[in-house]
């Protein structure tokens, strides 16, 4: 039983559960009456019990204990995936948009509510997924964006009663040269320094948006945003009405999305995306191989920009109510976790990381003090054994063939 | 005519002259050497050509138009293409996708050709891909296409390197040791691609220290030795040259 390799293995884990316990006393033990143990202890001895068994059940699978039962499920999957392989990818995704399509006539309100707000961060993740994932460029400040959409939509809206449609384009196109300014000043600049200086810059745009309070009405924010308008068919005749419910929202936001995955996924297989990569990779060699590196980088920025300001402006519309603290540097990096947890660069990984960070909170509700603590744990463990994402940008031969 | 004329170039860092007063052509068609002692500022030439330094004093024209303060991506467009010493691909990317770069800057289409699809836009992607292959095939790469580059053999890397400078569309290549790590039979091999990359009228600087391609290609040979240019002839004048043979193995 107590061969080196396994000694080795348990003493490892003995000091993991060590350190498990000096990390874990202070959080629960240190109260102000005094110290104590005893809850910290319990807790810890739960932990470590559960461990140690996945632990042993784990070195007996290497052992070839449970082969009775792998080797045919292994069979069985290698099967499944074998035949899914030979459905198009083209049939997945009808599938999947159709799932999408269905969603609202089979779940409730609440659900409505979690899916429009998953749809408003796959659009944010996308858009930071060009600037992050295709361009390697490290944004902290992408949600300002977002803010400068949804300020953009507020203000005409407010001001001017202009429409959410005719709005959608002026606020992408507002937050383009936004992302332009903000990308100016920092195009020479490469990794750590990018990062501090967007960061930076994302509190700019909050505190401004915070104190002017003759344009943006400071914390209070802005009220009575009209949402979008649309054309329908009623009691016989066609006419116009507002959208109001939240099952018109997910519709909307729907489309956005699903415009913005193809935006995205069309601009990373053309010779813009090559060039975004490029940089990516060694953004000396894309210069001298003739990639105007610096305007690569600003349309980046601006590209990312304008997807975060589309999603900023259905922001505004569907809250009807816009104010700085929806702006908040957590939502950026909340944005940049779901693109790092699904893997940079890749569509549907961003997908997912939305999905994950998002729904999978509200679904465990009931767990909800101890949301950070999982939230923590998972980032590293990820980041231990899945360090590419959880659907990796794929790159192997076929990315670069036409299968559309 | 394009011509690769560089005069009385002189680079400075800080205190350290990388090159002083280096002169020399490549005309078209031309296969020269540049050859030298580690650190006689070889690859500086290469930076200074390609718009990666700025010289100090001196210019370096090409095709009669004066590239002083050009950004390096409009160098390449000019049609002066180039490899690295340390390979430089994209290592992510595959051999494909690293060869289609090179094609940016003989393509237009911008952010919503590509979004929208265009006709046009699909018709230059053809040609991007077109572009790419031929070079790849031409490089003997062909099969290599799907692979991601940093999967490559070293040989092969340093191929798709040449594959995607020539999928520039260059006139003028500057290869920097394209030999170095290569073993004999690659060199060899090496030898006859670059003679045929000749043939297709390509200009070509190139940087070596294996002495057999060298010699053994090159029409003329320019000699560097602490940024100094001390020889410039034709193959067999540059090896009886006494100031060469100092350089290079000190003094008897």
């Amino acid at each position: 039983m107590t061969t080196p390799a396994s000694r080795k293995l348990w003493l490892g884990y003995a000091v993991a559960m060590l350190w498990l316990y000096v990390l874990l006393w202070p959080l629960i033990g240190i109260k102000p009456g005094g110290l104590e143990f005893a809850t910290s202890a319990a807790i810890w001895a739960k932990l470590a019990a559960i461990s140690a068994i996945l632990l042993v059940l784990w070195q007996l699978k290497q052992r070839g204990v449970f082969d009775f039962v792998s080797r045919p499920a292994e069979a069985v999957s290698k099967a499944l995936g074998k035949a899914t392989d030979r459905v198009p990818t083209r049939l997945w995704l009808v599938l999947a948009f159709a799932c999408a399509v269905a969603f609202p006539l089979v779940t409730e309100r609440y659900a409505h509510d979690v899916a429009i707000s998953v749809l408003v961060y796959i659009c944010l993740g996308l858009g930071l997924n060009v600037v992050v994932g295709m361009a390697g460029l490290l944004d902290l400040g992408y949600i300002a964006f977002y803010g400068v959409g949804a300020y953009t939509y507020a203000l005409l809206s407010v001001h001017f009663g202009l429409s959410f449609w005719l709005c959608l384009p002026i606020a992408g196109a507002f937050s383009a040269v936004a992302g332009c300014i903000i990308g100016y000043p920092t195009l020479r600049m490469r990794g750590d320094y990018l990062a501090i200086v967007t960061l930076g810059f994302g509190e700019i745009v909050r505190i401004i948006l915070n104190n002017w309070m003759s344009l943006t009405n400071g914390p209070n924010g802005i009220l009575g945003i009209k949402p979008p308008g649309a054309y329908w068919w009623q009691d016989g005749k066609i006419e116009h009405i507002w959208l109001g419910s939240l099952e018109q929202f997910y519709y909307v936001i729907l489309g956005l999305a699903v415009c913005t995955i193809v935006a995205v996924y069309r601009i990373n297989h053309s010779r813009i995306g090559r060039a975004f990569e490029a940089v990516r990779e060694d953004q000396t060699a894309a210069e001298l191989m003739g990639v105007n590196t610096l305007g690569i980088k600003l349309l980046a920025y601006a590209m990312g920009a304008v997807f975060g300001g589309l999603a900023g402006a259905f922001f505004a519309a569907r809250m009807r109510f816009v104010s700085p603290e929806s702006f908040t540097f957590i939502e950026s990096a909340m944005v940049l976790a779901m693109v790092v947890l699904g893997g940079m660069g890749s569509i549907p990984g961003v997908i997912l990381g939305a999905l994950a960070l998002i729904a999978l909170p509200e679904i465990f509700r009931g767990f909800e003090l101890y949301r950070m603590f999982v939230f923590g744990g998972v980032m590293a463990m990820m980041m231990l054994f899945r360090p590419k994402g959880l659907w990796p940008a794929k790159r192997m031969g076929a990315r670069s063939e036409e299968r559309d | 005519m394009a011509i690769l004329e560089l005069s009385d170039i002189s680079v400075r860092f800080g205190g350290l002259q990388a090159l002083t007063d280096v002169s020399f052509r490549v005309s078209e068609g031309d296969i020269v050497g540049l050859i030298g002692p580690n650190g006689a500022g070889k690859t500086t030439v290469f930076n200074v050509i390609t718009g990666v330094y700025q010289t100090s004093s001196g210019q370096v024209s090409y095709d009669g138009r004066p590239l002083k303060a050009l950004r390096p991506h409009k160098i390449l467009a000019l049609g002066v293409a180039r490899t690295f010493q340390n390979i430089r691909l994209f290592q992510n990317m595959t051999a494909l996708e690293n060869v289609m770069v090179a094609q940016h800057s003989r393509t237009r289409e911008g952010v919503f050709g590509a979004i929208l699809r265009t006709r046009t836009q699909k018709r230059e992607e053809g040609r991007i891909r077109e572009k790419a292959m031929q070079a790849l095939s031409f490089m003997g790469l062909a099969d290599f296409a799907g692979e991601v580059a940093s999967n490559l053999a070293y040989g092969l890397q340093r191929r798709l390197e040449i594959a995607r400078a020539l999928a520039s569309e260059p006139q003028t290549l500057l290869l920097d040791e394209p030999a170095a790590g290569l073993n004999p039979a690659e060199s060899r091999e090496l030898m006859h691609t670059i003679g045929r990359i000749s043939a297709l009228g390509i200009s070509i600087l190139m940087v070596e220290h294996d002495m057999k391609v060298v010699m053994g290609i090159c029409r003329s040979i320019v000699v560097l030795d602490h940024g100094v240019m001390i020889a410039e002839g034709r193959p067999e004048e540059i090896q009886r040259d006494p100031r060469v043979i100092e350089a290079y193995l000190g003094h008897g």
